[in-house]
């Protein structure tokens, strides 16, 4: 009797915590038990232990070229496998381990700071646009076609071409560029939404202002498809930058690896050497793969309509 | 004077290349402070339509909206888009119909709650927390402290509407639209609602505006009633005159409409026949000649005129007429 009202009281308190559930902790509680997204998540969070700890993990220096008197250039000889270098050296007779390594430490940067800048973007343009409507709608989203009428790749080789001097960052702003469309149509098009919904009238019929409406009803509400979209962008930019890299408008500074870069860097030994050009590739299919698994399952989990 | 006069009130809409609608046409009348007015009718006959015009919301590209609406001596419709946002929320208040999706639902409702209150009334956001546990506590919500920090999702509907009139109550407007407030609730949830408005507009003094298809929410709730159909007010008059005499063939037919718990067994409604799709233009004559029993053949030629009979004003040619057995019909 006594065991069963304290059971009962501990329900009562349990419910009691579980006051305030966001979308964001309801959508986590149904993530934390999907596999997929458990799958990506550990790809994803080894790629980030890896590239924060690779300059330690690495075991040697990839930018020292240290096996430089294996490689015969005329006859295209590498650095094959040997004690202290796992998987041989590079063109330059660097040892390929470490600079695999290490790359995973730009490929993030790229893809992350590609993301960012193309999330800014989206985001303001996507506001402007849903928010004002109208002219300044009509502007920004003829902008937007005009940039999506153009394949995404053909778009980012155009802008990478355009600077004098490509670098680490010209690859980023390339790739960036190419997804601010991607990010405003969609933002715009559920903040349209948005501003015809029920919580929206009923904010302006209580005399909200402007901003406040657009800032805490209209753009809360609307974001859930670009954080999801954000994450699938990460690994297109991954692809595109190091598309970018094999077409030869990649960062020419081959100090710091970066994976696409390396791509690029073996296409005339591909033949001879695939091993060059697998590692790198099969890295950034892992790591493209971590990223959608999440994006997806995030799609599912923020879905107000699978919400109890 | 009254709080808010509503003489004339006409709402066109027009888009390229379609021939404009009349969607409300001509419609007025009055609410006193402490009042319940009732505006009913059937879905599409501008009841809603009616109730945005007052607060100013409907899109200002292809209405036209003509009229007075003044409240307090000042016309509304008059206003600019800024004065019209200072006096929403803090001198008129709105309920919507459907709580859940009139809620933010990312945004935990007392900060909904605080929103109204810093944005009109200056508060801080911890002196209008303190304000929000009141509020919530005065519509009848249990736990305010908890509730305040849930999301609209983790209520029950009727305590989402309760939250919803606190909401619309925070800044103790004058003046309190609300639009079928009951709709989308349960019966037991929608008598309870009712009560507590009953009681706030008691309490606070404040003027309501029922816009409701619910002849029940009336019969409970308002002290005058204007029937709308097609646009326009067809019969206009006091609660329990309304109810003991229904005039209009319209008001007939929706009362004859309701089942009645001292009905004979078996015994079956009875419908009003067609539906809004058959109207005709006012223009041309009576709306809602097509569907009506009693209609002449003057009824599809002649526009009726707003008749003042007997207290209660009528837009009729053929009256139901008091003592008849189809009147009876409605009374036993």
């Amino acid at each position: 009797m006594v065991l069963g009202l304290s059971s009962k009281k501990d329900k009562i308190d349990g419910l009691a915590e579980s006051a305030g559930v966001s979308l964001a902790a309801s959508a986590w509680k149904r993530l934390r038990r999907s596999p997929v997204f458990l799958t990506g998540a550990v790809i994803i969070g080894l790629f980030f232990v890896l590239s924060l700890l690779s300059p330690w993990l690495a075991p040697q220096d990839p930018s020292v070229p240290m096996l430089i008197d294996q490689v015969v250039k005329a006859r295209n000889e590498i650095p094959p496998p040997q004690p202290g270098h796992p998987l041989g050296g590079d063109l330059q007779g660097r040892d390929f381990f470490s600079r695999l390594l290490v790359g995973s430490q730009q490929t993030l940067v790229v893809g992350v700071g590609a993301t960012l800048i193309g999330l800014t973007g989206g985001l303001v343009l996507g506001t402007l646009a849903g928010a004002l409507g109208g002219w300044v709608d009509s502007i920004v989203m003829r902008i937007v076609d005009v940039m999506l009428s153009l394949p995404s790749l053909l778009l980012a080789f155009s802008i990478a071409a355009m600077f004098a001097r490509p670098s680490q960052f010209t690859v980023i702003l390339a790739v960036a560029i190419v997804q601010i469309p991607v990010f405003a149509r969609l933002l715009r098009g559920s903040m349209l939404a948005q501003r015809h919904s029920d919580h929206v009238l009923a904010a302006t019929a209580l005399g909200v202002k402007k901003g406040a409406i657009v800032f805490r009803h209209m753009l809360p509400n609307s974001l859930s498809p670009v954080i999801v979209q954000s994450t699938l962008v990460l690994a297109t930019a991954i692809i595109e930058a190091a598309a970018l890299s094999f077409l030869g408008l990649g960062n020419p500074d081959d100090r710091l690896p970066e994976w696409g870069q390396m791509l690029g860097d073996v296409q005339n030994v591909f033949d001879t050497h695939p091993h060059l050009a697998a590692w790198p590739a099969i890295c950034i299919i892992i790591v493209a793969l971590g990223f959608t698994l999440m994006g997806e399952t995030l799609r599912e989990a923020l879905d107000p309509k699978n919400r109890r | 004077m009254a709080l808010l006069e509503v003489r004339d009130l006409t709402v066109v809409f027009q888009r390229k290349g379609e021939e404009p609608f009349r969607a409300v046409d001509g419609v007025s009348f009055d609410v006193e402070p402490g009042q319940t007015v009732g505006l009913v009718g059937e879905s599409g006959c501008g009841k809603s339509v009616t109730s945005l015009a007052i607060m100013g919301l409907l899109p200002k590209r292809g209405t036209k909206i003509t009229g007075t609406v003044s409240y307090d001596g000042t016309d509304l419709l008059k206003l600019s888009d800024r004065e019209m946002r200072d006096r929403r929320g803090r001198d008129l208040g709105m309920v919507f119909q459907d709580p859940l999706s009139s809620l933010n639902p990312v945004v935990p409702i007392g900060l909904q709650v605080t929103e109204v209150l810093e944005r009109h009334r200056g508060m801080a956001r911890k002196e209008a927390m303190i304000e929000a546990k009141e509020l919530l506590d005065k519509v009848g919500i249990p736990d305010p402290n908890r509730r305040l920090k849930e999301y609209p999702h983790q209520l029950s509907g009727g305590m989402r509407q309760r939250a919803l009139i606190a909401i619309a109550l925070a800044c103790r407007p004058k003046l309190l639209i609300a639009d079928e407030p009951t709709t989308a609730l349960d019966v037991t949830i929608q008598a309870q609602i009712l009560s507590l408005m009953k009681e706030l507009v008691q309490d606070l003094g404040t003027a309501l505006v029922m816009i409701t298809h619910d002849l029940g929410v009336v019969a409970g709730l308002c002290d005058e009633v204007n029937v709308l159909y097609g646009g326009k007010v067809v019969e206009k008059a006091m609660r329990h005159e309304l109810f003991a005499e229904p005039r209009h063939p319209y008001t007939h037919g929706l009362l004859a409409s309701i089942p009645r718990l001292d009905a004979a067994t078996h015994s079956k409604l009875t419908p009003i026949k067609g539906s809004v799709a058959d109207n005709i233009p006012w223009s041309q004559g009576c709306a809602f000649a097509p569907r009506c029993p009693n209609a002449l053949d003057v009824c599809v030629r002649v526009t009726p005129p707003e008749e003042d009979q007997l207290g209660r004003l009528l837009r009729c040619h053929n009256p139901v007429v008091p003592g008849t057995p189809a009147a009876e019909e409605v009374r036993a």
